[in-house]
């Protein structure tokens, strides 16, 4: 169903509570959907905790959390990352450890425990297919870990390069290329194999890059355009070559493509392209946007336009904003509030007569 | 009407949790930020209706390694005094810093407020700043 400016509206399903300070992230389960389960997401928390929900839509409150992490982490958990599986959950901490936790009939049990980082982790996640494991953090570090049999981690390459805190990690969604964005507004790329792993292109602003601190970065399904999103209050979309990068050389450089300016006032934390390209923001004035490629222009290249802004959508700044796997528009935020909140973007239906 | 945390009417201009900002303790010397002309009236911004505050300051040296601090010492204040929907922003006073930029990245950067603010250290710091002076 085709959706346009003003002939969509973005419905608020349900209001999860529970998290006793605010809430930084959250990850939907990928495994879910094929498996055909019900959807599962997981959130941290400034509480040190991690709580696992789960949708039961023969209940009312459609709803629960049917897990607290708890005990593991002393300070905040910043960030947290499913395996492509399913089957393990990765947790990064400002207490500078990433914990890894494997789902044992129903309980959560942390199996293991990643050291290494100086100080505050702030992202972490997996590869395509399971194998590695990326995490950064305030140490302006990037580091990539092998997951070996029997939830064994073993670290295989320590990445400097940034010149200030590393806020997050995201590896390409079909070859094994790690992108990092910072403090020091680059975005940055590295590619290697074993523990041979190098730095090969950085984003700044020679390259039509963010001027001041790169939060979040997002791939659309196909692996050839990102989105990233900045304190400096803009959006940027970037695109490769599928081609080339898909080749033997693994690898093939970014360039810039548009700048979204004007629709955001303060900070943009969090930003992920679905599936069906809508772009969803999630920002520091509390407000959710949407944003889609705009096919009625008649420039060179595509731009992007705002679908729909739902401004109070919490009442503190957003910290995350998730589309969940699967077909139906629904999408999950997070927020200095405490709160979860569940969304569908629907389209209005208009019918003769009403 | 809208209430502050200490119950005064925030639609009046100079209310009491924001002036007392200027009662805060510098962290390097016994006397309060306004004392120190750190903190002056006007340099304290509030927008009741868009819910924003910005604080300007300046610090007592320019190359004043204890900026951080002061900044920080200001964020908890306000954050301990204001009702969650409002929106601050911290600066120094433009010219007052040899690190102006990077004060002010670092002063609004949220995470990086977080992390500080669980480090015991800072906490203990900015307590004593933020401690009521008696006599």
């Amino acid at each position: 169903m085709e959706l346009y400016e003003g002939g969509c509206e973005l419905k608020l399903l349900e209001t999860l509570a529970g998290h006793s300070d605010r809430v930084w992230s959250l990850a939907w389960n990928p495994a879910t959907v094929a498996a055909g389960t019900p959807l599962v997401f997981a959130s941290c928390s400034g509480d040190k905790t991690v709580r696992i929900w789960e949708n039961t839509p023969s209940h009312s409150a459609s709803w629960t959390c049917k897990a607290v992490l708890e005990d593991t982490h002393t300070r905040t958990v910043r960030s947290c990352a499913w395996s492509p599986s399913g089957k393990l959950l990765a947790t990064a901490s400002f207490d500078a450890t990433t914990a890894i936790w494997e789902n044992v009939g129903g309980d959560y049990e942390c199996v293991s425990t990643l050291e290494g980082h100086e100080n505050e982790v702030k992202s972490v996640s997996w590869n395509a297919s399971g194998t590695l494991l990326a995490t950064c953090g305030r140490d302006k570090s990037v580091w990539i870990w092998e997951v070996q049999p029997g939830n064994e981690f073993e670290c295989v390459s320590v990445l400097q390069g940034h010149t200030q805190d590393v806020k997050m990690v995201q590896w390409h969604p079909s070859t094994d290329v790690l992108f990092s964005c910072s403090y020091d507004n680059t975005i940055k790329v590295w590619a290697g194999d074993d523990d041979d792993w190098q730095c090969v292109q950085t984003l700044g602003e020679p390259n039509s890059g963010h001027s001041s601190t790169v939060w979040a970065l997002s791939f659309n399904a196909g692996g050839d355009k990102m989105v990233t999103c900045s304190d400096d209050l803009t959006l940027k979309i970037w695109e490769t070559d599928n081609i080339q990068m898909h080749s033997g050389d693994g690898y093939a450089p970014w360039r810039h493509l548009c700048t979204l300016t004007g629709y955001h006032d303060r900070s943009i934390f969090s930003v992920h392209w679905s599936s069906e390209d809508i772009i969803a923001s999630g920002a520091a004035d509390d407000a959710i946007r949407f944003f889609v490629e705009n096919r009625d222009g008649l420039v060179d290249g595509p731009t992007y336009k705002l679908l729909l802004k739902k401004e109070k959508a919490h009442d503190m700044d957003i910290n995350s904003i998730q589309w969940s796997p699967g077909e139906k528009r629904l999408l999950a935020s997070a927020s200095d509030d405490g709160t979860i909140k569940i969304w569908e973007l629907a389209s209005l239906c208009m019918e003769n007569g009403h | 009407m809208d209430r502050c945390k200490c119950n005064s009417d925030l639609s009046s201009p100079k209310h009491c949790n924001i002036e007392r900002l200027r009662d805060i303790k510098d962290p390097e010397h016994p006397y309060s930020l306004e004392e120190l002309k750190v903190i002056t009236e006007d340099a304290i911004e509030v927008d009741d209706v868009q819910s924003y505050v910005r604080v300007t300051f300046t610090p007592t040296v320019e190359h004043c390694s204890m900026a951080t601090i002061i900044g920080l010492c200001l964020r908890v204040k306000l954050l301990r005094s204001l009702p969650s929907r409002y929106k601050v922003d911290i600066r120094v006073a433009p010219g007052s810093h040899a690190s102006e930029a990077s004060v002010n990245k670092q002063l609004n950067d949220k995470e990086r407020v977080a992390a500080a603010l669980e480090n015991p250290n800072l906490v203990d710091m900015v307590d004593e700043c933020l401690a009521p002076s008696y006599g």
